[in-house]
């Protein structure tokens, strides 16, 4: 490191706002390590395998993690990690987890890798809820619309699925994201209606026409809600992995495919004719009409797609896991994947790495519920999402939107 | 290839935009397209780019009549289209956008970017247009994106190649570069139509010139016979005054003082870097610079829109680089804003609304919380003579009146009391021949009044007649203080494209 001929850089108001707080929030969490994860004796053992299980202990474990993150939070206040900022935010952040597991595990033991299994298994309907917002945004249309199609997913899958067998069910959950979507795309696209607001209406739309639907119909009908839902299918080998193998590779096809999902999106996304106009067409729309792209079709075509991506999300519910439909069973999933496009800075990839600490934020809340904490199951609900608040706050300052995206577009300007 | 248009009529609700308008062009030679803002050269040309449909007229090409319904079609029919505002992707590189609509594709739509990469350099040597095809377009100067615009043109082989105004943006250097390549253009027989409204540069580069008023075509004219003096007078209707007429100033004390002027943006991108000057009592001092190179950041923070990240700025000695808007604007700073409908106006209130903005919680337009709204509205009527505001009355939202006129409104409402300091951004930006005339009297009269007047504007000409002293800005910094008499359009120009010459005349 030659540090002493580097000038410093000049830094606006904003990033020094910005770096100030990241650096605070280190204090912040060393401070909850000092006096509240250190305030409970014993070791916490966290099972890997049936045969290995960790054991740390939790009160100097705490003290050592206090010390840690009060360093760095000083030496980030004092003069900055620069552009290793978010690095050093994110191993901290992941330390205070492990430090926040250790705390509430003292004095017991608990199955770290079927928490990470779970971990995997609830990022998927995040993961392609997120996958429909980044097709949409991508192209120009702002789609609030995800948890409706996720909702309207779920309930589609249950019926259909209850009557013709889960694959069934999965395709007539895609049909009905589609068809949520297409609504979306004409009044959004056709009328350019504000699409924040008909993204929420169809959200409403979509609660309430489910509910009514569940109430009025499943409850008396219960054999239309009840589907055989995908068993865990082991990927030879691979599943033979100590503590990965089980939490990748031991995973129902809802998982698989997300993962295929977020290949493809990536590789159509930025090696193809459809991606390059997809993404030309989401920052500066008027560059692409002038060449002669249909504007409007390549978005109609691309909202589709996304409520096709949305509506396969909403199938997991009933087929991944439970096997049945419940009012409102999304429970604002479709935003948490809102939350994940822009978390994941509207790439694929990163989008995928959003919905895993969604769904760690998840599987820990779970497991914490199981564990005798003394925390109230309340604060226990809202712990996880504080943390990636935090996280979310330090990590994206600088990621840039589509330019278009809310933009109606008009071929005559 | 002929290209005619034969009675194109295009008509907006309460507007005729296009009126019979008859057009031919031969490729192989420039017609320039002349006219002022609003006299409809814009819609013609998204006529026959295949944006509007016309209501009335063909194009003919070649004798066969054609019907555009978009772009596509007008492309195939070999026009090309260089946009006022370029329609580049700023995140994509050169290759990207110039491929954009005709991509190289293999199996899945799979790009073939190095193939993409291979049409650009192709194009970019054979007519001598040096483009790296993997530079992304944001990092580029305007000058080179208009070099990637024109090969976007010419990879789809366009036989007649439209510019709608695209000497705004240039230098003077790059205007002599443009202007090389649009020659090379005709010379390897394509035809290119010139929207400008320079004269000058028009009667440099045409072979014909058609001038267009209030949508129709007022006459054609020999650019070889014509002078400028008589195309202004056809483009406006009557005789105009085309150059400035001001005396000597008489500098009086500082009024503004900047020290060591630095603003970051958001992204920690440096717009305005250690800039120090001074402007006197009684004195026009012009800011010189192509667009994009800290201008519109050093208004920004001179006039409290945008926080200055360190420096110092004082007026009569009083430090307000922390004081907002409003204390500046109390302290007897006007700012008329480059931008007049995001910051100048608010569109849908009225022009007695918009006259009052600055000046409603004033004790003489206000009691306790209610405006007094009958002394704003004679202040109105009085500042719409004085000021010659065309506008059917007081009432109308300030959106439906002209560029011109709703310049006007904003200079009577910024000069119309006692003031210090005037910061003028692009005065005359996008406004009408003879509200331009009015306006740059009105500042010169300020000046005489001994107010001190800062202006800004990236018309070359414009701050060179105006201007008393002449800064140059570049990439942030201020590169030259020059004295307007003395220098040369073409040495206030290299210092714009940041290079010294060491003969210029500094004051």
């Amino acid at each position: 490191m030659n540090l002493a001929i580097e000038t410093a850089p000049l830094l606006s108001n904003e990033q020094r706002k910005r770096a100030r707080n990241v650096g605070f929030s280190l204090i912040f969490l060393a401070l909850i390590s000092a006096f509240f994860f250190s305030g409970r004796p014993g070791d916490a053992g966290f099972k890997l395998v049936d045969s290995f299980t960790l054991v740390l202990p939790s009160q100097p474990f705490a003290r050592a993690l206090a010390v840690l993150l009060g360093a760095l939070g000083a030496v980030q206040l004092y003069r900055g990690f620069g552009k290793w900022t978010n690095v050093v935010l994110a191993i901290s952040t992941g330390a205070f987890v492990v430090g926040f597991l250790a705390w509430a595990t003292s004095g017991g033991s608990f199955n770290l890798t079927g928490m990470l299994q779970d971990t995997v298994t609830r990022s998927v309907p995040i993961t392609l809820g997120a996958i429909a917002g980044i097709l949409c945004e991508r192209s120009g249309i702002i789609n609030i619309a995800i948890e409706g199609q996720l909702l309207g997913g779920a309930f589609a899958g249950a019926v259909v699925g209850s009557l013709y067998g889960p694959w069934a069910g999965v395709l007539g959950a895609i049909v009905m994201g589609v068809a949520l979507s297409a609504l979306l795309a004409v009044f959004a696209i056709r009328f350019r209606v504000d699409q924040v607001i008909v993204g929420f209406a169809i959200n409403f739309f979509s609660l309430g026409l489910t509910s009514f639907l569940s109430q009025r119909v499943l409850t008396e009908h219960p054999e239309y809600n009840i589907v055989k839902p995908f068993t865990p299918y082991a990927i030879p080998l691979l599943s033979d992995i100590p503590v990965i193998g089980v939490a990748l590779f031991t995973q129902t096809y809802f998982v698989y495919i997300s993962v295929i999902a977020v290949v493809l999106t990536t590789w159509f996304m930025y090696r193809t004719r459809w991606g390059l106009r997809t993404r030309a067409i989401g920052e500066y729309p008027q560059a692409a009409g002038t060449l002669g792209v249909d504007v409007i079709r390549l978005r109609y075509r691309n909202v589709w797609i996304a409520g096709a991506v949305a509506g396969l999300g909403g199938a997991w519910w009933p087929i991944g896991t439970v096997g049945r439909f419940d009012q409102n069973i999304t429970s604002g999933r479709g935003f948490i994947a809102l939350a994940a496009v822009i978390f994941g800075r509207w790439h694929p990839v990163g989008a995928l790495t959003a919905a895993l600490v969604f769904g760690l934020a998840e599987a820990i809340q779970l497991k914490m519920s199981n564990l005798d904490t003394g925390i109230p199951s309340e604060f226990l609900l809202m712990a996880p999402y504080i943390v990636t608040l935090i996280v979310v706050a330090g990590f994206v300052g600088r990621s840039r939107a589509p330019k278009a995206a809310g933009q109606a577009y008009d071929a005559s300007k | 290839m002929k290209l005619e248009l034969r009675g194109i009529t295009k008509r907006f609700p309460g507007v005729v935009a296009n009126d019979n308008v008859n057009l031919s062009l031969n490729t192989g030679e420039v017609l320039s397209l002349i006219g002022e803002n609003g006299a409809g050269k814009s819609t013609l040309m998204s006529v026959l780019y295949g944006m509007y449909k016309p209501d009335e007229g063909q194009i003919v090409i070649d004798g066969t009549e054609l019907v555009f319904t978009s772009p596509a079609d007008a492309i195939a029919a070999g026009i090309g289209m260089v946009h006022q505002h370029f329609m580049l992707v700023p995140v994509f590189t050169v290759a990207e956008n110039v491929v954009l609509g005709v991509e190289p594709t293999g199996t899945l739509g799979k790009l073939n970017i190095d193939e993409a990469r291979r049409m650009v350099r192709e194009i970019s040597d054979k007519y001598n247009l040096d483009l790296d095809p993997d530079a992304v377009i944001e990092d580029l100067p305007v000058g080179v994106q208009q070099r990637v615009e024109i090969v976007k043109v010419l990879l789809r082989d366009a036989k007649v190649v439209v510019f709608d105004e695209p000497t705004a943006v240039l230098t003077p250097s790059e205007i002599i570069e443009f202007f090389e390549i649009v020659k090379t253009l005709v010379s390897a027989g394509r035809g290119v139509v010139f929207i400008t409204h320079k004269l000058k540069e028009a009667l440099n580069i045409a072979d014909r010139i058609a001038v267009l008023r209030r949508g129709k075509v007022v006459g054609e004219v020999d650019p070889k016979t014509a002078t400028e003096s008589h195309i202004a007078e056809m483009m406006v209707g009557r005789p105009v005054q085309l150059t400035v007429e001001k005396n000597s100033a008489e500098a009086g004390d500082v009024v503004l003082k900047v020290t060591d002027l630095t603003v970051l943006d958001a992204d920690g991108r440096t717009h305005v870097e250690k800039v120090s000057f001074e402007v006197h009592a009684g004195e026009i001092v012009g800011i010189a610079g192509v667009q994009g190179n800290g201008q519109t950041e050093l208004v920004e923070a001179l006039t409290g829109l945008r926080k200055a990240t360190s420096g110092v700025i004082a007026l009569d000695g009083k430090d307000l680089t922390h004081s907002n808007p409003r204390e500046r604007h109390q302290m007897g700073m006007a700012h008329i804003p480059e931008d007049r409908q995001r910051q100048g106006l608010v569109g849908g209130l009225s022009v007695a609304e918009n006259l009052v903005l600055t000046r409603y919680h004033d004790d003489q337009f206000s009691h306790g919380v209610i405006v007094e709204w009958d002394a704003a509205d004679a202040m109105a009527e009085t500042l719409i003579g004085e000021y010659d505001i065309r506008t059917p009355n007081k009432e109308t939202g300030v959106g439906t009146l002209s560029g011109g006129n709703q310049q006007k409104v904003i200079v009577a409402r910024e000069l119309s009391r006692d003031l210090r300091l005037t910061i003028a951004a692009q005065p005359t930006r996008g406004v009408d021949v003879g509200s331009i005339e009015y306006i740059h009297s009105r500042i010169v009269k300020e000046r005489d009044a001994g107010t001190a007047v800062l202006i800004v504007s990236t018309e070359l000409e414009e701050v060179m007649a105006l201007s008393d002293r002449l800064l140059v800005m570049y990439r942030g910094k201020v590169v030259a203080e020059l004295d307007p008499k003395k220098v040369t359009p073409m040495e206030v120009g290299l210092y714009m494209a940041g290079s010294r010459p060491d003969s210029a005349v500094t004051a």
